[in-house]
């Protein structure tokens, strides 16, 4: 790991001012990603600005129809969570796989979203449950967040404050987990809200997107797994590695999608 | 550049002055001399670094010194009470849920955790929450059945 000067933020304006006056600052949130990365020297940044003392960055409260979960409340506590797991019990489940449990213990939900991995579990139930992401500067649509592989629409020095999900009538999660990594290789989320059907895929593409064709088969909101049966996804665009095809996964968009809510 | 941090370890105080990059694991075996607590992978995959930051197992190879400063640690070292060993300890040895014993100080401190959460794990479940540890000796079996045996014990 190459060196840099560590900063511990004791609040959001500090750690956003003095990330602004470093010369290429990054936050820290959880590091379950930033370390490791740090480690193989595939990042530099001359400043870090640790948001682990930012306890009102914290916490899980429903308000109105939605669940709202702060940016650095880690995986263990949503998988734990009464209020998650009462209201949306899939994405209790999803922070269940998420790692493991020393990673689940450190690793947050803001941090997750702000990397965007294509293989991130959270980036699906986002777009899936039409999630609203709110920072120091704006408040995003889901659809609007994710731009690409590692990319999102984040601007230099913006801080995610929280994610505030809409609580869904219907919602399920699956993924197929590469053996070794325990990331998905391909996974999907399935939301059905007064706003409609969504369905998020992770692991497939370049980021998590929507699957139209599986939202328009299901759009009078019956969510039977035998509409999308037979409706081929394209491998064109799709990742393609040791672990998987494209067409692999391909295939597997189909059958994640359909074992979500069965 | 340097930065002095002070934290609770095994319930002693101690200090020292690291490097802002300086990892957990590195000031606990190479500062303080605790070498029980292992670097396996160096990648976060392989769990032998676990030990606990204010009551819940984390990989110390993936966090950085600084970053825990104030911080309530718990390695392998600190679980013994003077000659007696700690219920998952026991258990370990009782069946014979090592061989080698490299990943077992992460295995230990990992076990605990799961019991922490679920005081009364099934077999699944304990398979489950080990993903973050790899052994590759025992092939798992015994080691699933020491944490089975501890959690009672632990449950008293």
């Amino acid at each position: 790991m190459y060196d840099f000067t560590y900063q511990r933020a004791s609040s959001q304006d500090e750690a956003v001012s003095n990330h602004k006056n470093a010369d290429d600052a990054r936050f820290l949130a959880g590091g379950m990603t930033l370390i490791p990365v740090l480690k193989q020297r595939l990042d530099k940044p001359s400043d870090l600005i640790d948001l682990g003392d930012l306890e009102d960055l914290k916490g899980i409260s429903k308000d109105n129809g939605n669940i709202v979960i702060k940016a650095m409340t880690n995986h263990h506590t949503v998988n734990y969570s009464d209020l998650v797991k009462k209201h949306i019990p899939a994405l209790a489940t999803l922070a269940g796989t998420i790692g493991d449990p020393m990673v689940r213990n450190r690793g947050t939900i803001g941090g997750s979203l702000a990397n965007n991995d294509p293989a991130a579990s959270y980036p699906s139930a986002v777009l899936a449950l039409n999630a609203t992401i709110t920072t120091n500067m704006n408040n995003i649509e889901a659809d609007d967040f994710f731009k690409g592989m590692f990319e999102t629409a984040l601007e230099e020095g913006e801080l995610i404050e929280s994610i505030s999900f809409p609580i869904p009538e219907q919602a399920g999660y699956q993924h197929f987990p590469n053996p070794a990594s325990r990331y998905p290789i391909v996974g999907a989320f399935v939301a059905k809200t007064g706003g409609g059907v969504r369905v998020g895929v992770t692991g497939a593409g370049p980021c998590a997107y929507r699957q139209s064709e599986f939202e328009e088969a299901w759009s009078d909101g019956n969510l039977d797994p035998e509409r999308i049966k037979d409706i081929k996804i394209s491998p064109e665009g799709l990742n393609s590695d040791i672990h998987a095809s494209a067409e692999y996964r391909a295939h597997l968009v189909n059958v994640m999608a359909r074992r979500a809510i069965a | 550049m340097s930065y002095s941090i002070n934290m609770t370890v095994n319930g002693k105080e101690v200090t020292g002055e690291v490097e802002g990059r300086t990892l957990l694991v590195q000031f606990l075996r190479e500062h303080l001399g605790l070498t029980g607590t292992h670097v396996g992978c160096d990648t976060s995959q392989c769990g032998a670094c676990t030990v606990h930051v204010n009551g819940r197992a984390v990989k110390s190879c993936s966090l950085l010194a600084t970053h825990l400063n104030g911080a309530d640690v718990l390695t392998i070292e600190g679980l013994a009470d003077g000659d007696k060993l700690h219920p998952m300890q026991e258990a370990f040895r009782e069946y014979h849920a090592l061989q080698c014993g490299f990943c077992t100080p992460g295995m230990v401190l990992s076990a605990i955790g799961i019991v922490d959460d679920n005081p009364d794990p099934s077999h699944d479940e304990i398979r489950h929450e080990l993903e973050g540890n790899i052994c590759r000796c025992t092939g798992y079996h015994n080691i699933v059945l020491a944490i089975e045996a501890a959690a009672k014990e632990m449950r008293g």
